[in-house]
């Protein structure tokens, strides 16, 4: 297991009543990458996010976080390492009595105290990062498409400049055409901001096109993790009937002869 | 590390900045002073250089920070160089290079009187337009009620159970504890300030007229539309913000139909339930304090109270209540009808709902006063 991870997960088990959601799951994610999260509807990605967030409770394991135990962290602890990371969920959870703007100037208006100079040019800056534009800056949540609910969602958890982007299905909801650039827009803000990644997808293109690396939940753990190569070639009855079933064989074809 | 830096020293016409420490978020408005400082002692020089090779971090805040330092300076004629960045905070520079580029759209400010005068001018044609909003729907609900009779089959019969057992039921407890409360006040009150008359008896005239006629309804509309009218417009809110009541109307359905008749058609028939109900709590209450407080034994309480009271008494109250119930249900389910996107509007609408249905309840009221009064009931 690499040294670099910025998150260790070992032995993480979380269940709701008799049902055990995940059982014993260990994962690293390196700084620096992007790391894809799949499997199948309810195998409990969005709980392992939820977990790793601190939004549910395990019941066994440790995960720590930019070298943070969540455990042993305390109330002021784990409010600053709340501020270096930023969680895109997946409805975008924008406030809805807050305009675009004020959605993403909240986070910096509580935790920095900027001027008010500064605080619109920062959020317009983050805002045009995202390919949106001043015009879209006044507008409501509610007047707003699925695709740009997701960019500023995204804009607003890269308001502090985090070091980890949690993704819960960035592109789902939105068309081919609109994923595949939201996409490229994640890889390049990655690069450029040089942040780590957490994506939960269900997106074969997202994994072909922006993950670093995959890891596969099935049965409560993850059954395989690695390149795109590496998933294409796992024996994994779920992982293969995923990555070599008809649309997942297309897109393998394409992008193996492109 | 945590401290940030940036010294000037002007050479003839150049002036040399050395930047350092951490660029970042944490700092941001410690720099942005020592940024804004730094700005105008350019002034004589006629170009500049940053070195940057002192920074430690470096983020989105103080990418933006050095390029609104250049982007003033550049623009002014000066030229800026930026010396000592590493390669990998450049692109970080460059993607701030383009944003911000349009001039910032600052609202108009609007003269105060104009504005608050317009704000009373739409207050007045929201008046307007809310009693159009309540004739719609009393129209609409009309044209529901005619289809059901035509096709009575279709009516919602299950819905209709649920709901009563939601509002009606559910609802009595708390309505006979605030009525039998209610009747017992007035009594005390009664009683009190009659004895000094020695007409203590007709404290029982006045909790019988006053609470048959008036008291009981009204209290049982108004607390009726705090708890059911309330819920009733927060539901169709939510509905209507997540798309549901497009979704009924999409598959054929009339939403007014399915969702608003059955509703207001339990309103109609809880209140005068609900109404009698508390009618005979109060008087349960007052007879009780004119027993324990008057010295009035129930024998004389009842005697007195038959006397005192006549159906008409009864039957004012209670012909009041179904059309209390219509208003509640109207007020409530056109409210909820109006929620736009957001959490902001469910809870406005909500209070709106509330404050409207009471005021007509009490409108209402009074208007039946007046009619009851010039047919001699």
């Amino acid at each position: 297991m690499a040294d670099d991870a910025v998150i260790k997960v070992r032995d993480l088990v979380v269940g709701f009543g008799d049902q055990i959601v995940l059982d014993h799951l260990s994962l690293d994610v390196r700084g620096g990458e992007i790391l894809g999260l799949v499997g199948g509807s309810g195998s409990g990605k969005s709980v392992l996010l939820r977990t790793l967030i601190g939004l549910l409770p395990k019941r066994h394991g440790s995960i720590e976080v930019l070298g943070v135990d969540l455990d042993k962290a305390n109330e002021l602890e784990r409010r600053a390492l709340e501020r270096r990371w930023g969680v895109l969920f997946q409805q975008g959870a924008l406030f809805s009595s807050l305009t675009v703007r004020q959605n993403v100037q909240f986070p910096m208006r509580e935790n920095l105290g900027l001027s008010p100079r500064l605080l619109d040019e920062m959020a317009l800056a983050k805002l045009e990062m995202v390919g949106l534009t001043s015009q879209d800056a006044d507008k409501f949540p509610s007047e707003l498409s699925g695709g740009m609910t997701k960019r500023v969602a995204l804009a607003r958890a890269l308001a502090l400049d985090p070091e980890i982007v949690f993704l819960d299905e960035p592109t789902s909801g939105l068309d081919p055409i609109s994923a595949g650039d939201f996409d490229e827009l994640i890889r390049t803000l990655q690069q450029t901001l040089e942040i780590t990644v957490f994506m939960v997808t269900h997106d074969l293109e997202s994994l072909y096109t922006a993950c670093d690396r995959i890891a596969v939940l099935a049965d409560g753990k993850v059954v395989a993790d690695g390149p795109i190569t590496a998933m294409l070639e796992s024996e994994h009855p779920w992982v293969k009937t995923y990555f070599q079933g008809k649309r997942g064989a297309m897109l393998a074809d394409q992008r193996i002869s492109a | 590390m945590g401290e940030i830096l940036l010294t000037s020293e002007l050479k003839g016409e150049r002036l040399l900045l050395a930047a350092g420490g951490s660029w970042t978020a944490t700092h941001a408005s410690e720099l942005e002073a020592l940024v804004d400082g730094v700005a105008g002692e350019a002034a004589k020089a006629r170009n500049v250089s940053i070195d940057m090779a002192g920074v430690r971090e470096f983020d989105t805040f103080g990418a933006w920070l050095l390029e609104r330092l250049t982007r003033e300076w550049t623009s002014s004629g000066r030229e800026t160089v930026i010396v000592g960045l590493p390669a990998h905070d450049r692109g970080l520079l460059e993607e701030m290079h383009g944003v911000n580029r349009e001039p910032a759209t600052t609202p108009a400010r609007e003269n105060k009187i104009v504005s608050s005068l317009a704000a009373i001018g739409q207050a007045g044609a929201g008046v307007g337009r809310g009693l159009m909003v309540f004739a719609d729907m009393l129209g609409a609900l009309g044209v529901a009620t005619a289809r059901m009779l035509v096709r009575p089959r279709e009516f919602r019969f299950t819905s209709t159970v649920h709901q009563l057992d939601r509002v009606a039921w559910q609802a009595v407890p708390i309505i006979l504890l605030i009525t039998f409360l209610i009747g017992g006040i007035i009594a005390q009150q009664g009683i009190f300030h009659f004895r000094k008359f020695g007409a203590e008896l007709y404290a029982v005239d006045l909790v019988g007229i006053l609470i048959l006629r008036e008291i009981g309804v009204l209290i049982v509309a108004i607390m009726v539309a705090g708890r059911s009218g309330s819920s009733y417009t927060a539901e169709l809110g939510s509905m209507k913000m997540r798309e549901e009541i497009d979704a009924l109307r999409t598959m054929g359905f009339d939403p007014i139909e399915v969702l608003i008749l059955p509703r207001i058609i339990v309103l109609v028939i809880a209140l005068p339930v609900l109404t009698f109900l508390g009618s005979l709590a109060a008087l349960y209450g007052g007879g009780l304090v004119a027993w324990l407080y008057g010295g009035m034994s129930p024998d004389i309480y009842i005697a007195r109270l038959t006397e005192a009271i006549s159906l008409t008494h009864f039957k004012v109250g209670i012909i009041k209540a179904p059309f209390m119930g219509l208003v509640i249900g109207v007020v409530a389910c056109s409210e909820g009808l109006r929620v736009k996107g957001s959490a902001e509007s469910l809870g406005l609408q909500t209070t709106k709902s509330v404050v409207e249905s009471i005021f007509l309840v009490i409108v209402l009221d009074g208007l039946f006063a007046i009619f009851f009064a010039s047919i001699g009931m």
